[in-house]
């Protein structure tokens, strides 16, 4: 595919055009839902928490807490685990040269239903009284696992130790045992299927302060560090064997975003579940928009993410009120169309 | 002004020997095109003196071993153009040519201005700014060759290694690439080795041949020494005639066989 060169705007307006559109998604996901304050009182309710402004919003107190400690943690949830699964899909996709991979490739999406799996499964009621939620932590913990797993099989029986094939291949194989091991317990304890299965689809539903603290950190490191890479990656665009002649050492590079991609996937996924099809989608869309560049594709990304899943959180909070629409059916609902109109549009247009 | 020794260098992938003890010194400024039916092991000890294969011996730059130095220091001092280079088709002209400058750049830098300068005159040395805004993928064959030889150039490399460099193009093209690293080399004085297919325009371009047969060098010297029938026909099993024009240009013709119709 290559980019039209009259239907990409400057450089210079991506970003501020991005920055407009996650500020209107946080606006809109922070105004609709079933309960809370008015849509029109939200804008006011959100300028008075700002320090030194004073607005009288006419949102009751109840209203005010439903906005705060219900809605607006929910919100940031979904821009951070958009941001974040879509900044790592852009980067295994550069690190790898494919468009089809996303770190669930790996084993990440595998290893932590596995672990979320064994906990539902083992009781969660036992562990209710614990200091810490030990889902998430299964989650966190089985996708690392998983892809440690898949990085010592890819790079024992590789030809080389920057082989992406065999790596990619390993992540294969690793996701299938995690998957089998999962079906098999759950053959067994088929009343938790239920349970199990609305983890897999991803939940932002229960989003707190509390789930947004607990990822922030991994999420800033892992954003932080692959940003840092963004000229990297184009370098590695050229090639292993040709990156290394200029210079650029391949495998150390593979290695660092391999590792914070799945550091901070693996910290979203514990807290949101799998929620699929962002990886590959907002990646493909920027990259169809704005360019191919990793430098410009990258920081897009980020935004980009954040503003597809804010959106795509409110349908499911209003369509089959007071159940909630499963936020990973509802991605690939808006996103699978939304790809092909754009896709198709691009194909009208390049060449 | 560097030159490239190569010392002892065998290079082999697992069994199978690619390379057997090649010995040669390329002096500054000079023109070493290597030549031999393929599988010779030509491509290999381009590819060991870039550092992409594991090899045995050394490789010196001005005398120092290439395999001391790190990935960057090593990419600034030899510029490797690889036989089929991969050209993404939606990355930029420009931005390819900007490749070259990562030797410069640290790890989590970005190019600076002068790097973007010095990328805007190679361009323009190279007549390439009609391009430099478009896409790779729709440049013709000998755009593209013109814009990896800049790419080297940006590299700023002393040495360049240059693996077939025109094998897809037309003759036409070939000239005018040839003519291009050949007025590059005697701008900046750069040492130059090349593997190449073509004997008369090796013969025509280059200072010294060094002729290689399974991994081993078998031939090193001019054009008029090393272009000969009989050496020819033993290690390309090839039947030709060499002319010798009066400039002192060797001529390879292929000859005919088969009974002519």
């Amino acid at each position: 595919m290559i980019p039209n060169k009259e239907l990409q705007l400057p450089r210079s307006w991506w970003m501020p055009m991005a920055c407009i559109v996650v500020g209107c998604a946080f606006l809109f996901g922070a105004m609709i839902g079933p309960a809370g304050p008015v849509w029109w009182r939200v804008p006011g309710e959100l300028l008075d928490h700002l320090p030194w402004i004073s607005v009288h919003s006419g949102a009751s107190k109840l209203e005010s807490t439903v906005l705060w400690q219900i809605r607006m943690p929910r919100v940031v949830l979904a821009g951070i685990v958009g941001a974040m699964l879509s900044l790592a899909g852009a980067s295994f996709q550069g690190v790898f040269r494919n468009p089809l991979v996303d770190p669930y490739l790996l084993g990440v999406a595998g290893g932590a239903g596995l672990g979320a799996t064994v906990v539902i499964v083992t009781g969660r009621a036992a562990s209710s009284s614990w200091p810490i939620d030990p889902l998430p932590l299964a989650a966190f913990v089985g996708g690392l696992l998983a892809v440690l797993v898949t990085y010592t099989v890819g790079s024992a029986f590789g030809p080389s130790k920057t082989s992406s094939a065999t790596l990619v291949l390993a992540g294969v194989a690793v996701t299938s045992l995690a998957t089998a091991l999962q079906t098999f317990m759950l053959q067994r304890n088929t009343d938790v299927v239920r349970q199990v299965y609305s983890w897999i689809l991803g939940r932002l539903s229960t989003a707190t302060w509390g789930d947004v603290r607990l990822v922030l950190p991994y999420v800033i490191i892992s954003s932080g560090v692959l940003l840092w890479h963004r000229r990297l990656l184009d370098v590695l665009r050229v090639g292993d064997d040709e990156a290394q002649s200029l210079g650029a050492r391949v495998t150390r590079i593979r290695l660092t975003v391999v590792i914070a991609a799945t550091l901070g996937t693996a910290a979203v996924v514990s807290v949101s579940g799998l929620i699929g099809f962002v990886g590959i989608v907002v990646p493909h869309v920027v990259r169809l928009l704005a360019g191919s560049s990793y430098r410009r594709i990258l920081p897009l990304t980020v935004l980009s993410g954040a503003a597809f899943l804010i959106i795509a959180d409110i349908p499911g909070r209003i369509l089959s009120d007071p159940a909630e629409t499963p936020i990973g059916v509802v991605t690939a609902f808006l996103g699978a169309p939304f790809f092909i109109v754009v896709l198709r549009s691009r194909q009208g247009t390049s060449r | 002004m560097s030159s490239l020794s190569f010392i002892d260098v065998s290079v082999s992938y697992g069994r199978s020997v690619a390379v057997t003890s090649f010995n040669d010194t390329v002096h500054p400024g000079e023109w070493l095109c290597l030549i031999g039916p393929n599988g010779a092991g030509k491509s290999s000890l381009l590819r060991a003196a870039a550092g992409l294969v594991a090899y045995s011996g050394s490789v010196l730059v001005d005398g120092s071993p290439l395999n001391l130095r790190s990935a960057r220091r090593r990419a600034a001092l030899v510029a490797h153009v690889p036989q089929s280079p991969a050209m993404p088709d939606d990355m930029s002209a420009f931005e390819y040519v900007l490749l070259g400058r990562n030797p410069y750049v640290g790890y989590f830098g970005q190019e600076t201005k002068q790097d973007r300068m010095m990328v805007q005159r190679v361009i323009e040395r190279l007549d390439l700014q009609p391009f430099a805004m478009r896409p790779l993928g729709t440049l013709s064959g000998g755009e593209r060759q013109r814009l990896v030889i800049a790419r080297a150039l940006a590299q700023e490399a002393p040495i360049m290694l240059l693996d077939e460099p025109t094998t897809a193009l037309d003759i036409g093209h070939q000239q005018q690439a040839l003519e291009l690293v050949d007025s590059l080399r005697r701008e900046h004085g750069f040492t130059v080795v090349s593997a190449m297919h073509d004997l008369t325009l090796a013969g025509l371009y280059s200072d010294r041949l060094a002729l290689l047969h399974q991994g081993h060098c078998v031939a090193s010297g001019p054009a008029q020494e090393v272009l000969k029938a009989e050496t020819l026909s033993e290690f390309y099993g090839v039947s030709v005639s060499v002319h010798h024009e009066e400039d002192g240009t060797v001529v390879v013709v292929p000859r005919r066989t088969g009974p002519l119709a």
